[in-house]
């Protein structure tokens, strides 16, 4: 039992700040730490994604030694003269890698694919802080404060007088 | 008229239709911001949204160009499928394309008056330039084949929608919370969304939602499936604003821009309900989705208390912007029982009332943007004898308001029977009554404000005789005119939405 406890210690890990980051994004009154909790919550789904691509013993995923799927072309006719257009050669390189399968390659490399997605995501997370970021310097500068029960009051206060002139007028239209 | 349009348009250009369709609005977003005026960016914007048009016609005349509709695969940047992303549309998506690059290019061509009023001069520019990028991710989810794209594209839309929600601070400081809490329900469930695709990956090895369809079939039992699976249909769902998840969409559509508002309600919801419906049919498969997790027990309680919470909820609201609101939440309640019954009638029924309620709160949200622009104001006090000082605008607000409640002859009518038939079919007449009592609901709050609208005496007399401007009128009463059209031969968004039914079994019984 422990051990498959332990076994799974990052998935643990994963779940640990992903449940701390959406309890801060919730029960936080100040708008700043909601941020912070969010944060945290995206950066849990980065710890899970890297944590898909590692195999044991595995390393970084750049062809090398006897991988390399030109090794032979480039010693033999120097690197430059043999590359055609740029882009197939990456694509044919591609296409090697992929032909040798998991089994074919002498090195054991960890997944790129899904540190590449978290690239992606995190652009997606620095984007989403910073316009979190603006709404509440803006938030800041029409309410003067950052704290979300407050704004409430302040909006119940305004809503109920809202209310309250709304009903007046139409008693002056019925009249 | 949908062929008439496509083979206007040159073979080669077509056949990079489906990429076109996202990256022209991408690539003219940027400099849309850069214009000096905000008029420039307005006119790049109708330019660009047309452009997007025109695309989904050659998109959708190539899907029905075969019986049956064809599925376009295409491979972004040259890459093959599995590698690379691919763009994958059948009847479903070149559906959802054509009605958000329709509401996209109407929206933009009625948006100049009340941007003009509502949002600052300096902005305007950037204001345009959001609106694209926001256009860009809907029409880049209601397009892609790959499950982490949809999430990038997702994303783009939701980002550019906070922005533009935000912007609503200079008429009412409120949308400025409500923009944060968008926000963070909005990350919160693309987050869910993407854990869950990070599970199937985990499962299956790939991202391409045509070849999970095909994996998934063999790890079926994965613990690590089912636990995908529920942090797709949370996530999803939040964006989708499904009933216990939409606190989020009231606020939102209440404060932000009226141009925002119309464009979101009858666009974003859409979008995610299509992302969902996609996933729960496509890429699950129906067994899954309906036999082995009973889903049907999760979707039609969540329907139901959506169509009636939501609409008691709506008939109690003063804002006629609230109520519209409260009532877009119901009316996703119809569109999730006729998927939860998970019959091709069902199915095809839900998609159905989608389109119809894009064009509904697309004309009521229209007519209401004009109100804001002539009289400032959105209570029902507001809206007191509009009906005899602007009769055109009040009048297509009238023909939505009788489309939403489901009166004969209108586009609301046509799918609510649609529904009820198919749940007829499958047995459930009880939830034929609680559709017949959420409609009297409707009934209630929409008989309110026409009420208001056309029997009362204005609140304040010297309102003066005042028509929305004619930017606003003309798309309005297309809109209109298009919520009869469908209501007095609904055969065109039927079979639309019967093509996009069918296209889902097929692809989920595969």
């Amino acid at each position: 039992m422990l051990e498959f406890v332990l076994d799974r210690g990052y998935y643990w890990a994963f779940f640990g700040l992903m449940m701390i980051g959406l309890y801060i994004a919730f029960a936080s009154t100040n708008l700043i730490k909601r941020l912070i909790g969010l944060g945290l919550f995206q950066t849990s789904i980065i710890l899970l994604y890297t944590s898909l691509s590692r195999i044991d013993g595995g390393t970084a995923p750049i062809l090398f030694g006897a991988d390399y799927p030109k090794a032979k072309a480039y010693s033999e006719d120097q690197a430059y003269e043999t590359s055609e257009a740029g882009g197939s050669t990456i694509q044919s390189a591609y296409s090697a890698a992929e032909s040798y399968g998991s089994s074919g390659v002498e090195n054991i490399y960890s997944n790129p694919l899904p540190h590449v997605l978290m690239l992606t995501a995190i652009v997606v997370g620095v984007a989403t802080l910073a316009v979190g970021l603006a709404i509440i310097v803006r938030i800041r500068e029409a309410y003067g404060t950052v704290e979300a029960d407050e704004i409430r009051a302040m909006d119940l206060e305004v809503a109920i007088a809202e209310a309250a002139s709304d009903a007046e007028e139409s008693k002056v239209g019925a009249a | 008229m949908i062929d008439a349009v496509a083979s206007l348009v040159p073979v080669n250009l077509a056949a990079h239709a489906p990429a076109l369709l996202v990256v022209l609005p991408m690539m003219i977003a940027p400099i849309a911001a850069l214009m000096p005026n905000g008029r420039i960016a307005w006119l790049l914007s109708i330019l660009t949204t047309g452009a997007s048009l025109v695309m989904a016609c050659v998109l959708l005349s190539q899907v029905r160009s075969i019986e049956g509709g064809a599925v376009i695969s295409y491979a972004m940047g040259g890459w093959t499928p599995d590698a690379g992303i691919e763009f994958r549309i059948d009847a479903l998506n070149a559906m959802v394309l054509l009605l958000v690059s329709v509401i996209g290019f109407l929206a933009a061509i009625f948006s100049w008056p009340t941007v003009a009023a509502e949002i600052r001069e300096a902005k305007r520019a950037m204001f345009y330039a959001a609106y694209l990028v926001c256009f860009t991710g809907l029409t880049g989810v209601a397009s892609t084949g790959d499950a982490f794209n949809l999430f990038v594209f997702l994303e783009i839309s939701s980002i550019a929608t906070y922005v533009l929600v935000a912007l609503g601070a200079s008429r009412d400081r409120r949308a400025l919370p409500a923009a944060g809490n968008y926000l963070l329900m909005g990350t919160i469930g693309a987050s869910f969304f993407v854990v869950g695709v990070g599970f199937l990956y985990a499962a299956t090895g790939t991202l391409n939602m045509a070849e999970l369809a095909v994996r998934l079939e063999a790890v079926r039992d994965s613990k690590a499936v089912f636990a995908g699976y529920a942090f797709i249909f949370v996530g999803l769902g939040i964006k989708a604003a499904m009933f216990p998840l939409h606190q989020w969409l009231p606020n939102a559509y209440a404060y932000s821009p009226s141009f925002v508002t119309m464009f979101l309600a009858a666009t974003a919801t859409k979008v995610a309900i299509y992302a969902l419906v996609r996933f729960l049919f496509t890429v699950f498969g129906l067994e899954f989705s309906f036999e082995g997790s009973t889903l049907i027990w999760v979707l039609m309680p969540m329907g139901i208390a959506a169509m009636i919470a939501c609409s008691f909820q709506a008939v109690f609201q003063t804002d006629v912007r609230r109520t519209l609101a409260y009532s877009s939440v119901a009316q996703v309640g119809y569109m999730l029982l006729g998927v939860a019954i998970g019959t091709t009638a069902g199915v095809s029924a839900g998609m159905f009332h989608l389109g119809n309620h894009a064009l509904i709160k697309g004309a009521l949200f229209m007519a209401l943007a004009g109100v804001v622009l002539t009289y400032q104001g959105t209570t029902l006090n507001d809206l007191k004898g509009l009906g005899r000082t602007s009769p055109w605008t009040m009048t297509a607000f009238a023909i939505g308001a009788l489309s939403l409640i489901g009166i004969p002859l209108t586009a609301g009518f046509q799918s609510k029977f649609a529904l009820v038939n198919a749940l007829f079919e499958y047995g459930w007449w009880w939830a034929v009554a609680v559709v017949m009592f959420s409609s009297l609901l409707a009934v209630v709050y929409m008989g309110r404000i026409l009420e208001a609208v056309f029997f009362r005496t204005p609140a304040n007399p010297n309102k003066r005789h005042k028509e929305a401007p004619l930017l606003i009128l003309v798309p309005l009463w297309v809109l209109a005119i298009a919520n009869i059209w469908v209501g007095v031969q609904g055969g065109f968004v039927a079979g639309l939405a019967d093509d996009a039914a069918a296209a889902l079994f097929i692809g989920g019984g595969s």
